[in-house]
């Protein structure tokens, strides 16, 4: 992994300390997760949402809103209470 | 009375309504009780003087209005929220009163509560000892008897281990059970909210108070989770409680698989039918996890650029730093394959797994983690070892399903908890077994000595 390039990536500002026990401590980790490579998912979806649903969306009614009149919708007076 | 605070949030209801003492004068105890135990636990970011409700302590990484909201970060720290969480809402419907805002892990990510900005929690079994992450403060206020209930969040098992080391009851549901409104995003396929409580009827409660659907969460189920003693006090003769033999193997401490043990006698005793079940995609969990989270976090991490909430991006904490920097790798031009695509495969395996063995059970029986709570700065220079303790919480997460934590006992003055697993939006069962075990067992009479 190129630490610096990842960080320029990541709008991330690391010091020099930083990048170094990064880097080793990203490898290790990397390392563990090369183990995925064992598994066969050559006829495998990916799973990205596990809830089961997708758009759940309130009824389609008409709500409370403004009196309409003439082309113009009427309101409550901006600048004082009329 | 002396020990209003030790009463679970069933017991405060009934005597609140027997009229045993005022709501002003159980606020009162709850705030001279963490008065007292705050300085030595660190438990709270936020206070709250209340006079009325029952008393609940929030994880701050929920939204409260005009409630300062940190998430354990430095980033954060002077955000003041305009809005609640859809959670903090249902709850003030239900007349229940902020006490506090609970420490955790920066923006939930870790495994011992020590990774906030404002210091790490202390466990209440043994001060010197980690009380689990990420909702370290939650877990501790309850054990501490420092709130009725308490809520926290759970993206990997940040719910049910912290119950676990801290000998209190935890509960992960379903993923999109619960609104994520308000919720501050750091895994948002996996992020779930959830109680955590002295018994296992409070859970059931508070998650019949904030289940169901809202507007403000288009992934959030209308079905809500309706809490019905007397359903959940059926017993569990005849139910098919499957033990897994991955979450027996290696790496499990040989006490607590002995306490553990013991806890599945209890649960065969009591009627159950123990069965041996397979989920053989296990032991590759823990990685796939490992790409998927770091790599939504990156992304949702974005936001705080500097601009909209202050603060410069160097005053991200150590493990927020390294999991930006694991997941933008993932996500990075001629990785993306390799990496996320194959987690996401992975991710797929494990859920099945689940699938399969819930044709044959009704339940999955285990334990939430491989050890008890460890020293204070044991583990914080290891992240591998570190993320290894997740390694029986996790494939919950990733496969969307609920999961409860039960007290089942304790290994040297330790709490072990036991974990209940089930399928997905299938809560009832899983709370149903976990009454059961309770209430055959004294584990929740326990207390530590403060």
């Amino acid at each position: 992994m190129n630490i610096k390039h990842v960080a320029k990536l990541a709008n991330l500002p690391l010091t020099h300390h930083e990048e170094e026990k990064y880097s080793e401590q990203l490898s290790k980790i990397l390392k563990y997760i090369e183990q995925l490579n064992q598994v066969d998912t050559s006829d495998v979806e990916p799973t990205f949402n596990v809830s089961g649903q997708e758009n759940v969306i309130s009824e389609d009614k008409i709500g409370e809103c403004l009196d309409w009149k003439e082309g113009f919708f009427k309101t409550k007076g901006v600048f004082n209470n009329e | 009375m002396s020990d209003l605070t030790s009463l679970t949030l069933v017991q405060t209801i009934k005597a609140l309504q027997d009229k045993q003492f005022s709501e002003e004068e159980l606020n009162k105890a709850y705030l001279d009780r963490i008065n007292s135990l705050d300085p030595k636990l660190n438990i709270f970011l936020e206070k709250k003087k209340n006079t009325r409700g029952i008393p609940a302590a929030i994880k701050d990484v929920i939204v409260t209005k005009n409630i300062k909201t940190t998430a354990g970060s430095k980033i954060l720290s002077n955000f003041i929220p305009p809005y609640n969480a859809t959670v903090v809402e249902k709850l003030l419907e239900q007349d229940i009163s902020i006490l506090g805002k609970t420490n955790c892990d920066e923006f939930a990510m870790g495994s011992s509560g020590e990774n906030s900005a404002f210091g790490p929690t202390k466990n209440p079994w043994d001060l010197t000892k980690v009380p689990g992450g990420t909702s370290s403060g939650s877990a501790v206020a309850v054990a501490s008897d420092s709130c009725v209930f308490a809520l926290g969040s759970d993206t990997g098992g940040s719910i049910r281990q912290p119950a676990s080391l801290c000998g209190v009851v935890g509960l992960k549901p379903s993923y999109s059970r619960v609104s994520r409104y308000g919720l501050i995003a750091a895994v948002s396929s996996f992020d779930t909210i959830g109680p955590i409580t002295k018994s296992v009827d409070d859970a059931a409660l508070v998650l019949d108070w904030i289940s169901g659907s809202d507007n403000f969460d288009s992934n959030c189920k209308n079905e809500k989770f309706t809490f019905r003693p007397r359903g959940l006090e059926a017993g569990i003769k005849g139910l098919k409680v499957g033990i897994p033999k991955e979450y027996f193997g290696e790496g499990l401490e040989a006490s607590v698989k002995k306490v553990i043990e013991d806890a599945i006698k209890k649960l065969e005793q009591l009627g159950a039918e123990i069965v041996e079940v397979s989920l053989p995609h296990s032991q590759y969990a823990l990685a796939a996890y490992y790409i998927l989270n770091p790599s939504e976090i990156s992304s949702n991490m974005g936001r705080y650029d500097g601009i909209r909430f202050g603060s410069d991006r160097q005053d991200f904490g150590e493990e927020v730093k390294r999991r930006i920097m694991l997941g933008t790798f993932a996500l990075s031009s001629g990785y993306y394959d390799d990496y996320f695509a194959k987690a996401a495969k992975v991710r797929t395996l494990v859920k099945q797994d689940f699938e399969k063995a819930f044709t044959s059970v009704d339940v999955i029986v285990g334990p939430v983690s491989p050890t008890t709570a460890w020293n204070l700065g044991e583990k914080i220079d290891d992240p591998l070892t570190m993320y290894l303790q997740d390694i029986y919480t996790i494939s919950a997460n990733l496969a969307g399903i609920p999961g409860l934590s039960v007290p089942c006992g304790f290994v040297d003055s330790l709490p072990v908890g036991l974990q209940i697993l089930g399928k997905q939006f299938d809560e009832e069962t899983i709370l149903k077994v976990g009454i059961a075990f309770e209430q055959a067992t004294d584990w929740k009479k326990e207390k530590p000595k403060l």
